[in-house]
C-alpha cells in the first residue's frame, strides 16, 4: 500500500503560440484553454500506476484559482480519488509561498492520519517555470527530493527513481519514504479519461482550503517569450514516392515503432 | 505552390466543402482565372470542414435544405466519398414519436425512403444500445458518412485539371478594394488580385472578410461540442470507417457516430458558447486548429451521462477512452438558413457561408449557377442573403437568435413557432391601438403584426362552430378561432387588417417605365393610377416573386410587395436598372415612410364613404386602380386590390399618421360592426379560399407561370427577365399542376378531428405515392380554413393525369391518411369563382 500525493497546476495550454496578458504577469489562456502540463500529467498516471501494483490511493493538490477545479476533477478522472484545492489568486504567489501551502496541506492530511509516504510534482511549471516548489517542498517538509524523474518504483518501502543523466545515460536514486519526487514528462504515456472515470470524477468532493499565511510574492518582474522557435518546413516529396521518407520521420519521433 | 497572380476573373476566399466545390462548378461551367485562396494549409486548412462529423441525414422540414443534401449526396457519392451507414433518430417521449411521423410526412414529400420503427428494429442494428427508455426511432437507410477532405480535393482537382484554376493556401487576406460600389480587387499577404468578382466562402470567418468591403454576413461562430472515445471493441472488430448506424438521440439532443473503432459523441443540449469571428485564434495560436476550440467539459458532462446511459457497453468499454475533445465551430446565422448570393452592398462581393458538410457540394453548386445564369436549379430563395434587413445584421440580433435557436437544433418546433427574444423592434404607428385590442403578435422581419385579435373574442360567440375549432393542440398551437372568427366577420361586413409591414420601394426617373416593363412579367405600360399584380420572373421563367406595382406618374412606380421577401425584390429590381443614359431610373426605398391599412368587406365602401368625399363607385374608383384621396383630414394614396377577394382599398398614409387614419377606419366602421382583423385572415383564410398563391409557398423558382395556372391570354411584346422561357413554357405541356383541394373527413383513428397545417404529402386514396413530370411528389404547399365554406383547404402540385376537379386523393398527416377531393385545377377561386364580390 502506498499513499500518493500529486500536486498539479492549472496552466494555460502551450501547444499553441504562447500569447503573454497585456501586463505580461501571466500566460494567457483566451485561445488555447487551461489544462495540466505534460510533467503534470505524467505524475499522475506514475502515481496511479504505482497504487494499480502496490494498492493504496492517489490524492491531488492544487494551489490557484477557483476554476482548478475543472483540472482536478479531469485528474480525478484517469485514477486519483480525492482532491484539495488551496484556493487563491496566484497572482500573489511565489514558488516560497506554493511550497508552504503545499507542505500544510501534507501536514494537515497526516493529522488527520492520512500520511503522504510519495509526494510528486511536475519539475517544473508550464507557464511561470520558476523549478523551485518541488525543492523548498522537500525543505519544508524535511524530507529528500529528486528532480528530473521519469519513472518510480518502489521496492521494500524505499522508492527507485529513474532519470536520464545530463550525459544521455540513465540515473536511479534510491530514497527512503516519505520522499517528494518531481516528474518530466516521456516515462510515461498518461492515459485518457474513461467516460465512466470522467462520471466518477464529478461525484468527487473536492476539499477546499485558503492559504494559512500571507504570500511573500515572487518578487517577479514581469514575463518575456522567447524568440519564436524557426519555422522550417521540409518537404519530403510528392505521391507515393514520399512513403519511406514519411515512415523514417514517423519512426524518428517515435509514433511509429 | 503558386504565387498569389494579379489578375483573376474570380477570386474565391476559402478551400472548405463550400469554397472547393465552387471552384469546381464556377469550372464546370466555364469560368476560367479562377483562383482560389486560403489563409491555411491544404487539405485542411483550419475551419469548419476540419473537424466535421461528415455524417448526412438527408430528411429536414425544409424543401430547399433537402434538395442541396440530396444533391450534395448524389456528388459525394460520385466522388466515391459516401459511405451509407443508415441512421436512426430516436424517440423517448410521446412528443418525440409525433415529430417523427412529421418527419415521415417530410421524407414522402421529398421522396426519401424512411420508416418509423420499434426499439426492437435499432437494437438489432446497433445491439449495443439500451432500449429501455425507447419508445421509437424514424430509420433513413439513405443516412451516411463522407470524407469532405477528400471530396474538397478530388473537386479542386477538377478545376485544375480543366486549367481553370490556381490554389494559393497559407496566403491571407488583408483588405478588399471597393470602387464606386464594386469590389475591384483582393489584397492578400501575397500580393493583390485584381477582380470584379469576389467570393467569400470562409465559414466561420465569413462576417470578418466581408467587413472588409463594408457588407455584412450575419453568421456567428458557434461551439458545437464533440468527443470521440475509443478504442471501442464492438466497433475495432468491424472493418472500414463505419459498420453501424449512426444514432440521433433526439431527446437529449446528442448523437452517436461511430468512427473506426471510436465512437464521436456530439451535443446541442449544452448552453449557446458564441465566439466572435474576429477572436478566433490564429492558426500559430490554436492548440488543435482555429476551429477546434478548447473544450469545456462541464459544459458536456450532462450529456456525457445520457451518451453512457445509452450505450454503456460500447462506451464503457476496457480500453475505452475520450481522446479527442473540443469545442467546434461552426456557423449559425440568426434564421438558421445559409447566407448565400450577391451581397446587396457590393456589386461583385458574393457570399457562400453557413454552410454544412451536407449541404456543401450543392450549394457550390448552387452558387455557381447563380453566378453564372442568374438563377440556379435549386431555388435558394431562402437562403439568399438580400433577405435581411439592416437590423437583422447586427451583431446583438445574430447573437440573441443563434442562442434562442441553439437549443432547438434537435427541438420539436412548430411550423408557426414564434421567437421569444429579439421582439418590439419594428411597430407599426397604431401598435398601441392594436394592444389595446388584445392583439396577438406574430414577428415578421421585425415587424409585430397582429394574428389576431383578443378584442374579437365575442365573435366566437355569434359563429359558433362555424369558426371550425381546432381539438388537437399541435393542431391548435399558436393558432385561435378567434382568427377564422374575423374572417366570416370580414366576408359579412368588415375588416381592417394592418399591413405596415409591406417593403414599398418607388422606381423614379425618365427610364422607370422601361426599368419596370422589363422587370415585370404584366403590361406595365399604363396610365398612371393604375395597378398591376404581376409575377416577377427569373431569366428560367421560375418565380422571383409576385407582387403590386403602382403606376403613380410618368416617371413614377410604386412596387408594392410582401416584407419577408421585399429586401431581395428591391435588390432584383436595382440590378436590372438601365445602367446609364438619358433612360436612367432609381429606386427609392419608402418603406419606413408609409403605413399600409387594408379595409375589406361587403360594407367597405359605406365606411370610406362616411370619411371622404371622393368619388369612390366602381365607376369613379374601378379595381386595380389607385389614386390620392382625402380620407377625413389626412391625405391617403388608395388602392382598389384585394388578397382576400373583398371589395376595398389598401389604404396609405405616411407612417406617422397611421394611427389616426386606424382610428378614424374604427370609428367609421362601427355602425357596420368592422373589426380589426389579423394575419391569419389575410396571409391564409382569405387568400386561400380566393385560390391566391404566395410567393415561398406556392410560387418560386422552381414554378412556372403556368404549372402555377396563372397565365394571361396573352404575352405582353415587351421584352421582360424571362420572356423567352414564358413563352415556351405555354406551348409545352405543363409537368404539374397548382390544385386546390378540400378535406373530405378530418377523423382521426382515435377519433380527433385533424387538420394539416402545411408540408404533409398527397396520395392517392389508398396511400399510393404520385410523382409529377419533375419526378416531384405532390405535398401541401398551403394549408387552411375557409370558413365561408366550412372546409379546410390545401393547394399541392400534383401530376397533370391527376389534375382533375372531383378527383378523389388524400393527405397523409401523422402517418394517417384523411381523404381530399380536388375542388379547382387552376386559379378559379373555391369561394365566389366570379369575383363579384370584389366589384
Amino acid at each position: 500500500m502506498v499513499d500518493v500525493l500529486v500536486c498539479v497546476k492549472r496552466v494555460p495550454d502551450s501547444s499553441g503560440e504562447v500569447l503573454l496578458t497585456a501586463d505580461a504577469q501571466a500566460v494567457d489562456a483566451r485561445y488555447v484553454g487551461s489544462t495540466l502540463s505534460d510533467h503534470d500529467n505524467c505524475a499522475v498516471e506514475l502515481a496511479t500506476q504505482l497504487v494499480e501494483t502496490h494498492g493504496g490511493t492517489v490524492s491531488l493538490v492544487s494551489v490557484g484559482a477557483p476554476e482548478s477545479v475543472e483540472q482536478l476533477r479531469s485528474a480525478l478522472s484517469v485514477g486519483p480519488t480525492a482532491a484539495t484545492l488551496v484556493e487563491t489568486d496566484l497572482r500573489d504567489f511565489g514558488p516560497a509561498d506554493i511550497a508552504h501551502e503545499i507542505a500544510e496541506v501534507v501536514r494537515a492530511h497526516a493529522e488527520l492520519g492520512r500520511e503522504h509516504d510519495l509526494v510528486l510534482l511536475g519539475n517544473d511549471a508550464a507557464d511561470t517555470g520558476d523549478f523551485q516548489v518541488p525543492v523548498r517542498l522537500a525543505h519544508a517538509l524535511g524530507r529528500p527530493v529528486v528532480t528530473g524523474i521519469k519513472t518510480v518504483a518502489i521496492e521494500n518501502g524505499r522508492a527507485l527513481a529513474h532519470g536520464d543523466s545530463p550525459d544521455g545515460g540513465r540515473e536511479t536514486f534510491d530514497l527512503p519514504l516519505p520522499a517528494v519526487v518531481a516528474v518530466s514528462e516521456g516515462g510515461v504515456s498518461p492515459r485518457y479519461p474513461t467516460i465512466k472515470g470522467r462520471m466518477g470524477a464529478k461525484k468527487v468532493e473536492i476539499e477546499m482550503r485558503t492559504p494559512t499565511r500571507e504570500p511573500h510574492g515572487s518578487g517577479r518582474v514581469r514575463l518575456t517569450l522567447p524568440p519564436p522557435a524557426p519555422s522550417t518546413v521540409q518537404v519530403l516529396g510528392e505521391g507515393p514516392e514520399a512513403a519511406p521518407a514519411v515512415v523514417d520521420l514517423f519512426q524518428s519521433l517515435g509514433v511509429l515503432r | 505552390m503558386a504565387d498569389v497572380p494579379t489578375r483573376a476573373r474570380v477570386v474565391v476566399i476559402g478551400a472548405g466543402i463550400v469554397g472547393n466545390s465552387l471552384v469546381h462548378h464556377l469550372a464546370r461551367l466555364g469560368w476560367r482565372d479562377i483562383v482560389q485562396i486560403d489563409k491555411g494549409a491544404l487539405p485542411n486548412p483550419g475551419g469548419s470542414t476540419g473537424h466535421a462529423s461528415n455524417f448526412i441525414f438527408p430528411v429536414d422540414h425544409s424543401r430547399e435544405i433537402t434538395d442541396l443534401t440530396l444533391d450534395s449526396v448524389r456528388q459525394y457519392k460520385e466522388m466515391d466519398v459516401f459511405t451509407e451507414s443508415g441512421g436512426y433518430e430516436i424517440a423517448r417521449t410521446e412528443e418525440r414519436m409525433e415529430e417523427l411521423r412529421r418527419r415521415m410526412s417530410s421524407a414522402k414529400a421529398w421522396g426519401i425512403e424512411a420508416e418509423l420503427v420499434g426499439p426492437e428494429h435499432v437494437k438489432e442494428k446497433v445491439p449495443f444500445i439500451e432500449t429501455d427508455d425507447i419508445i421509437g426511432a424514424f430509420w433513413t437507410p439513405s443516412v451516411g458518412v463522407v470524407d469532405s477532405l477528400r471530396a474538397g480535393t478530388i473537386m479542386r482537382e477538377k478545376a485544375l485539371e480543366l486549367g481553370a484554376l490556381t490554389v494559393v493556401p497559407n496566403v491571407e487576406v488583408t483588405d478588399l478594394v471597393v470602387t464606386d460600389g464594386r469590389i475591384t480587387a483582393v489584397e492578400t499577404s501575397g500580393g493583390t488580385i485584381e477582380t470584379d468578382t469576389v467570393v467569400v466562402a470562409c465559414g466561420v470567418w465569413s462576417p470578418r472578410i466581408a467587413k472588409m468591403a463594408g457588407a455584412a454576413i450575419p453568421l456567428t461562430p458557434a461551439v458545437h461540442q464533440m468527443i470521440s472515445v475509443g478504442p471501442i471493441p464492438q466497433l475495432a472488430e468491424r472493418p472500414g470507417e463505419i459498420s453501424f448506424p449512426i444514432v440521433r438521440d433526439m431527446d437529449t439532443f446528442c448523437y452517436e457516430r461511430q468512427h473506426g473503432a471510436d465512437m464521436e459523441v456530439g451535443s446541442y443540449a449544452h448552453r449557446a458558447i458564441l465566439h466572435e469571428p474576429d477572436e478566433i485564434p490564429s492558426i500559430d495560436q490554436a492548440k488543435l486548429s482555429p476551429t477546434e476550440m478548447p473544450f469545456t467539459q462541464a459544459d458536456f458532462d450532462p450529456q456525457l451521462e445520457q451518451a453512457y446511459e445509452l450505450m454503456p457497453d460500447a462506451l464503457g468499454a476496457d480500453g475505452a477512452e475520450i481522446r479527442y475533445a473540443i469545442n467546434g465551430l461552426l456557423s449559425l446565422t440568426p434564421d438558421g438558413a445559409p447566407i448565400l448570393g450577391e451581397t446587396p452592398e457590393v456589386k461583385g462581393l458574393w457570399s457562400a457561408a453557413a454552410v454544412w458538410i451536407k449541404e456543401g457540394p450543392g450549394v457550390g453548386r448552387a452558387v455557381a449557377e447563380w453566378m453564372t445564369h442568374g438563377s440556379s436549379e435549386i431555388d435558394v430563395h431562402h437562403s439568399d442573403i438580400a433577405r435581411f434587413y439592416p437590423h437583422q445584421r447586427t451583431r446583438s440580433h445574430v447573437r440573441a437568435r443563434t442562442s434562442e435557436a441553439f437549443i432547438k437544433t434537435y427541438g420539436i418546433v412548430h411550423p408557426g413557432e414564434q421567437w421569444e427574444g429579439e421582439r418590439g423592434k419594428r411597430l407599426a404607428p397604431m401598435h398601441t391601438q392594436q394592444k389595446q385590442q388584445g392583439a396577438h403578435f406574430f414577428e415578421t422581419v421585425g415587424w409585430e403584426r397582429p394574428h389576431w385579435y383578443d378584442g374579437n373574442e365575442a365573435l366566437l360567440g355569434e359563429y359558433g362552430d362555424r369558426v371550425m375549432p381546432r381539438e388537437h393542440e399541435w393542431d391548435s398551437r399558436w393558432w385561435s378561432p378567434i382568427i377564422n372568427a374575423e374572417h366570416l366577420a370580414m366576408r359579412e361586413r368588415a375588416g381592417i387588417v394592418d399591413l405596415t409591414a409591406f417593403a414599398i420601394f418607388d422606381v423614379v426617373g425618365p427610364g422607370a417605365k422601361d426599368a419596370v416593363q422589363r422587370t415585370v412579367v404584366a403590361q406595365a405600360d399604363v396610365a398612371p393610377g393604375k395597378v398591376i399584380y404581376t409575377p416577377v420572373l427569373d431569366e428560367r421563367g421560375g418565380f422571383k416573386s409576385d407582387l403590386t406595382v403602382m403606376r403613380l406618374a410618368h416617371d413614377h412606380y410604386r412596387v408594392v410587395t410582401g416584407g419577408l421577401h421585399g429586401m431581395a425584390d428591391k435588390k432584383w429590381f436595382s440590378d436590372h436598372l438601365p445602367a446609364d443614359g438619358s433612360a436612367c431610373a432609381a429606386i427609392v426605398d419608402v418603406t419606413s415612410a408609409y403605413s399600409t391599412i387594408g379595409l375589406w368587406g361587403p360594407k367597405a365602401r359605406d365606411i370610406l364613404g362616411r370619411l371622404t368625399d371622393d368619388d369612390i363607385s366602381d365607376g369613379g374608383f374601378g379595381f386595380l386602380s389607385c389614386r390620392d384621396i382625402e380620407v377625413g383630414n389626412l391625405g391617403v394614396l388608395a388602392s382598389r386590390i384585394s388578397y382576400v377577394g373583398e371589395l376595398g382599398w389598401e389604404l396609405y398614409v405616411p407612417m406617422e399618421e397611421g394611427a389616426r387614419l386606424w382610428s378614424l377606419l374604427h370609428e367609421a366602421g362601427e355602425p357596420d360592426g368592422a373589426v380589426p382583423v389579423g394575419i391569419g385572415v389575410y396571409g391564409t383564410t382569405g387568400r386561400i379560399e380566393k385560390g391566391y398563391r404566395a410567393f415561398g409557398f406556392e410560387l418560386d423558382g422552381e414554378r412556372t407561370i403556368v404549372e402555377a395556372a396563372m397565365q394571361r391570354p396573352k404575352v405582353k411584346q415587351a421584352d421582360f427577365i424571362g420572356r423567352e422561357a414564358y413563352v415556351k413554357q405555354r406551348e409545352e405541356d405543363p409537368k404539374t399542376v397548382l390544385c386546390t383541394m378540400t378535406v373530405d373527413d378530418h377523423t382521426s383513428a382515435s377519433g380527433a378531428k385533424r387538420y394539416m397545417l402545411g408540408g404533409e404529402p398527397i396520395l392517392t386514396r389508398d396511400g399510393g405515392t404520385l410523382t409529377d413530370g419533375h419526378g416531384h411528389h405532390p405535398y401541401v404547399t398551403s394549408a387552411g380554413s375557409a370558413p365561408s365554406l366550412g372546409k379546410h383547404v390545401l393547394m399541392a402540385y400534383l401530376p397533370p393525369d391527376e389534375a382533375t376537379l372531383g378527383n378523389q386523393l388524400a393527405v397523409s398527416y401523422m402517418e394517417e391518411l384523411y381523404p381530399v377531393t380536388i375542388e379547382s385545377v387552376d386559379s378559379t377561386p373555391l369561394l365566389d369563382p366570379d369575383n363579384a364580390r370584389i366589384r
